[in-house]
């Protein structure tokens, strides 16, 4: 409630979240402490293996993640169009301002893009909708702009496939009309979950151009949650590397590829095959297994599998943030227990 | 902040806390292990399987476990009211054993109407194991045991009242007991049977014989049954003993019936073609024989013994309704739809509402076949959720 | 759409014929043939068997000669409105039945609207609200209404109403309009009697439904388009009328193939209870006394409306679902 200020140039701060939510099996804590902040017409590569926590870190921004506000914990500030900050984590979840931004003021596109359209209507029916929600205008006036939206999104005879339904589209298709309805009231943020992940590879090159492009065009900022350190090459300013609900490691993409500090995000960086590698040389995974979310380690996450992890020190307790360079943080001991006194309520 | 664990001393790191030890022996048990335990948290399941089964044991032991011949006739007790079990007496005294007074009955002569007066001068106490009316069990050996009634073979009771005859309604559902649920048991057998030989040839060699096979059982599924059954059923020649009308209204009940089984065992039998486990069974070189015993069969029988559960109440409800319109089983066979018969008139009815108990019987057994299918059918898929 | 439709429209051809067969076998079901049995009638009720007539009614069903001859004269028949004779009611069954049917048909479909337009809110609600008071009271209700045969609810109604109130819930009409001609009056007072035997009918129906469209539902709701809609600021009440439920309509409608033979079936026995004045108590009594001709025109019209009414869902869906629809 205090300590809302932010730089004017921030526009989403993500400070210690956490969520989860109860199974039978017992409580998981999906995000458990994940902090990083999204600047203006940046764009922040989240990086993770699946069950990490990156979806529902970028659901939870939304309060869409279905998990119970009782979970809830820290602080998703963001800065509204009108200048105001807000705590989001305050706001009901399905009350009417939460809604008002949602869309609107931020968006998402989902992995799936054909289960994430309805299959019984119609792509122009659901994007007509979307700018209705946030804008009283006449059906006419919305279906321009959504066939103007559709344009822009490079999709070919948007006049006529406006009226298509998702079933009658390629999948890169799909996602075209998924990032239109998203972006159709030109929001502030684009959460993209895994935008590309089930397409082709040339129709994700595509696609990932096409949201460069359309951030540069509309001046937005962008999260790309991705399990892809490729795409985060191509498309991001900044990088946070997620581990077990944890921003491990936050970096600008140039010196994390250049110089990762975190044991994890170096293992990351060496599992990608390498053009040119000779045959029969041995790849490099990530050693272990992720551990189950039941029975998270205590200390730093990361110890069970970390080649370099300290006896004594790596399962006693959480190491907090440290600056290693201008911009480049990173939860490690190896490089210190943290900046001094600064979010350790933990 | 509330989850202050991390800082946990370094004995609850090991996984020995209880949820994730729970966790650890649910991972390593085995199909049916895992079916058991979903089974028994269902407990309304449970339950009712202990009904059923209940229902099943009666069935088994009618002679003994009614109370009396439920063809013994008494005219003076005709519409006779339930007895009323006591356990205090006409003078205020507290007695343990429950006990009955005897009744005797009177014609009004303004209503012609059988009234009926409770003789308190001579207690009779209920007891178990009584010696009674004379009966074969199953039709072998000669005995005169029931498991409970009063000791003095004059006195009458009625628990459950008594029929235009005076016959004792208890001890007539309890017969019906056999029939009802003994046919529901077969007419699913035989559509089982049925079921598993078109459903398993569907689904087992596809392409056209399955196409040909769904749009048969499509067509037997959009028919209205009830129709049918009564058509076939009044086809029946009066003159059939009981053994062959109740074979004959098997075989049309699972004429009818064997679609739903058809179709479970089709679609486990596409489904389980296309599972990875058996892909990788395959891979590994596993023999035919073991596959299909050692991986198909298991998940195969968890989902059809659930389904013929839930055929069985069907069967019986269908038999109730052929017999309550008198195409089904009837006189001298006894059965909850022929018990049914007499509440036909409404007349009867108001006079003695405990005619509809046999209805009462039908709810309860089907009810308790429904959530105990229900309770299999969970468990039958121990991965799911 | 149109091809769909003219292929299920089609697809009614083949089934109307097996229909025909099996209604004719169960015709011939009872041994000897019906003329005996006429002829043992009106010999026991004292009365002359005219030969001439006997021999006339002998060559019009073309008795004595091949099945097929017979089936072929029947199905000719029936093709120009032609249904046989009633041997009971010495009248065509086509003047018996007519009025008949038409009530089979107004009960029928008065308990399909009920069964959906109870059934349907509640599944949403019990759905929405998954693991409320409110859905475990209506998945207690709908496992009762599940367990409990129609009939038997109808004749509890029946003694419950009697002993109260000294009534007969039985029957459509009041005594003054029973055989009265149409009129204004009747219809209302046909409205007023038909609603219990209607609500008797579809508490099974209900039951079912409810369950199937909390299924479906529940199916539905954790969909990834359920968050896109969320995503885009949709309250959440009209996201989930327009969204999930209106995919889990589908199914719901094609429950319809089910839902409807088994009213009509049920309608049979729920009007013998009720002493309803449709085809089911005639159907009885014509079964019972071997009345074929008239049974198996009863049991045809049956199965065809069925057929007529799934034909209706298949083509309801068609055009709710575009993936059917541009299949």
């Amino acid at each position: 409630m205090t300590d809302q200020a932010m730089p004017a140039d921030m526009l989403l701060d993500v400070r210690d979240l956490r969520t989860g939510f109860a199974l039978r099996e017992g409580y998981v804590r999906a995000v458990d402490g994940a902090s990083f902040h999204v600047r203006r017409g940046e764009t922040i590569g989240v990086v993770g293996e699946s069950g990490c926590g990156k979806s529902i870190t970028a659901r939870t921004i939304l309060r869409i993640a279905g998990t119970s506000d009782d979970s809830l914990a820290g602080k998703v500030i963001f800065r509204r169009s009108s200048g105001e900050v807000t705590d989001l984590l305050e706001l009901p979840h399905s009350g009417r301002e939460i809604r008002r931004i949602r869309g609107a003021e931020i968006a998402m596109i989902f992995q799936e893009p054909m289960t994430a359209f309805s299959p019984v209507h119609t792509i122009g029916n659901q994007i007509i909708e979307a700018i209705r929600l946030h804008q009283s205008i006449s059906k006419e006036e919305a279906r321009t702009a959504a066939v103007d939206m559709l344009r822009r999104v490079e999709m070919s005879s948007a006049e006529k496939r406006i009226d298509a339904y998702p079933h009658q589209l390629s999948g890169g298709m799909r996602q075209r009309a998924m990032i239109a309805m998203a972006l159709v009231c030109r929001p502030q943020l684009l959460l993209a979950d895994e935008p590309t992940t089930a397409l082709d590879v040339t129709t994700q090159a595509q696609i990932l151009g096409l949201i460069r492009q359309l951030k540069d065009d509309l001046g937005m900022s962008v999260m790309m949650i991705t399990h892809d350190l490729g795409v985060v090459a191509e498309t991001a300013q900044t990088v946070a590397v997620m581990y077990l609900g944890k921003v491990v490691e936050m970096a600008d993409v140039k010196s994390l590829f250049r110089d990762p500090k975190h044991p994890y995000t170096r293992a990351l960086l060496a599992s990608i095959p390498k053009l040119g590698r000779r045959a029969g040389e041995p790849l490099h995974p990530v050693k272990g297994m992720v551990p189950s979310p039941f029975n998270r380690p205590i200390g730093c996450p990361f110890h069970t599998r970390c080649p370099s992890a300290m006896p004594g020190i790596c399962e006693k307790s959480m190491p907090g943030k440290t600056t290693v360079a201008g911009g480049h943080t990173v939860s490690c001991f190896l490089f210190g227990e943290g900046d001094k006194a600064e979010e350790q309520s933990a | 902040m509330t989850t202050t664990s991390e800082t946990g001393t370094p004995e609850a790191f090991q996984p020995a806390d209880n949820g994730a030890g729970k966790a650890a022996s649910y991972a390593a048990a085995s199909e049916w292990r895992l079916m058991w335990y979903k089974f028994s948290r269902h407990r309304l399941a449970v339950i009712c399987g202990i009904i059923v089964l209940l229902l099943y044991v009666v069935a088994a032991f009618v002679e003994f476990v009614a109370p009396y011949d439920p063809e013994a006739q008494n005219p003076a007790s005709a519409y006779q009211a339930p007895t009323r079990i006591h356990f205090v007496d006409a003078d205020g005294q507290f007695h343990l054993r429950p006990f009955v007074y005897g009744t005797s009955s009177q014609r009004n002569l303004d209503t012609f109407e059988l009234e009926f007066v409770e003789d308190t001068s001579a207690r009779h106490h209920l007891s178990l194991f009584v010696q009674g009316d004379d009966y074969r069990l199953w039709g072998l050996f000669p005995s005169n045991l029931h498991l409970f009634g009063v000791e003095d073979a004059d006195a009458r009771v009625y628990l459950l009242g008594a029929d235009r005859q005076g016959r004792d309604l208890l001890s007539r559902i309890i017969h019906g007991t056999r029939l009802s649920m003994s046919i529901g048991l077969a007419g699913v057998v035989m559509s089982f049977f049925i079921g598993i030989v078109v459903g398993g040839v569907s689904g087992y060699f596809g392409g056209t014989i399955d196409i040909v096979t769904q749009r048969i059982i499509e067509f037997v599924r959009s028919m209205p049954t009830i129709p049918l059954w009564l058509g076939l059923a009044a086809a029946l020649p009066s003159n059939w003993s009981v053994m062959q009308v109740y074979f004959a209204i098997t075989v049309i009940l699972s004429l009818i019936g064997w679609t739903g089984l058809a179709q479970v065992v089709r679609g486990r039998a596409l489904a389980l073609r296309e599972e990875d486990f058996i892909m990788a069974a395959r891979l590994c070189g596993t023999s035919r024989t073991r596959i299909i015993f050692k991986h198909m069969v298991p998940s195969f029988m968890s989902h059809i013994i659930a389904a013929l559960t839930l055929a069985v109440p069907e069967m019986i409800i269908a038999e109730t309704a052929l017999s309550f319109l008198g195409l089904g089983l009837r006189y001298p066979a006894i059965s909850w739809g022929v018990l049914l018969q007499e509440a036909q008139n409404l007349r009867s009815v108001a006079l003695a509402p405990w005619l509809l108990a046999p209805g009462a019987m039908v709810v309860i057994a089907v009810l308790a076949l429904n959530f105990l299918g229900d309770g299999l059918r969970d468990a039958a898929d121990p991965y799911r959720r | 759409m149109a091809g769909y439709v003219l292929q299920r429209l089609l697809l009614v051809i083949p089934t109307v014929f097996v229909i025909s067969i099996i209604t004719f076998v169960i015709i011939q079901l009872p041994p000897g043939d019906f003329l005996t049995s006429y002829i043992a009638t009106l010999e026991s009720g004292g009365q002359v068997v005219d030969q001439a007539q006997i021999d006339a009614l002998r060559a019009q069903y073309g008795l004595g000669e091949p099945v097929y001859v017979q089936y072929w004269k029947w199905v000719v028949g029936v093709l120009s409105g032609d249904f046989g004779h009633s041997f009971q009611w010495k009248r065509p069954v086509v003047d018996l039945i007519g009025e008949r049917m038409a009530l089979t048909i107004a009960l029928s479909v008065a308990s399909l609207l009920l069964v959906w337009a109870i059934s349907l809110p509640i599944g949403i609600y019990s759905a929405v609200r998954q693991y409320s008071p409110g859905d475990y009271f209506f998945t207690f209700i709908s496992f009762v209404g599940l367990g409990v045969p129609n009939f038997l609810f109808a004749l509890v109604l029946m003694w419950w109403a009697y002993s109260q109130f000294g009534m007969s819930v039985g029957g459509l009409f009041s005594p003054q309009y029973a055989d009265a001609p149409w009129s204004l009056a009747k219809v209302l007072d046909f409205l007023s009697h038909l609603w219990i035997p209607a609500a008797v009918l579809a508490i099974g129906g209900i039951a079912g439904l409810i369950r199937i469209m909390r299924a479906n539902l529940l199916d539905e709701l954790p969909k990834l388009y359920v968050t896109t809609a969320r995503a885009k600021g949709m309250g959440e009440t009209s996201l989930v009328l327009k969204y999930p439920v209106r995919v889990a309509l589908n199914p719901f409608v094609s429950t319809i193939g089910w839902t409807l033979p088994g009213l009509v079936s049920g309608s049979i026995i729920v009007s013998v209870v009720l002493n309803l004045p449709t085809t089911g108590p005639m159907l009885l009594t014509a079964l019972q006394s071997q009345d074929m001709y008239l049974a198996g025109a009863i049991l045809l019209m049956l199965s065809i409306l069925t057929v007529i009414g799934t034909l209706i869902s298949d083509v309801l869906l068609a055009w709710l679902d575009p993936r059917i629809r541009f299949n």
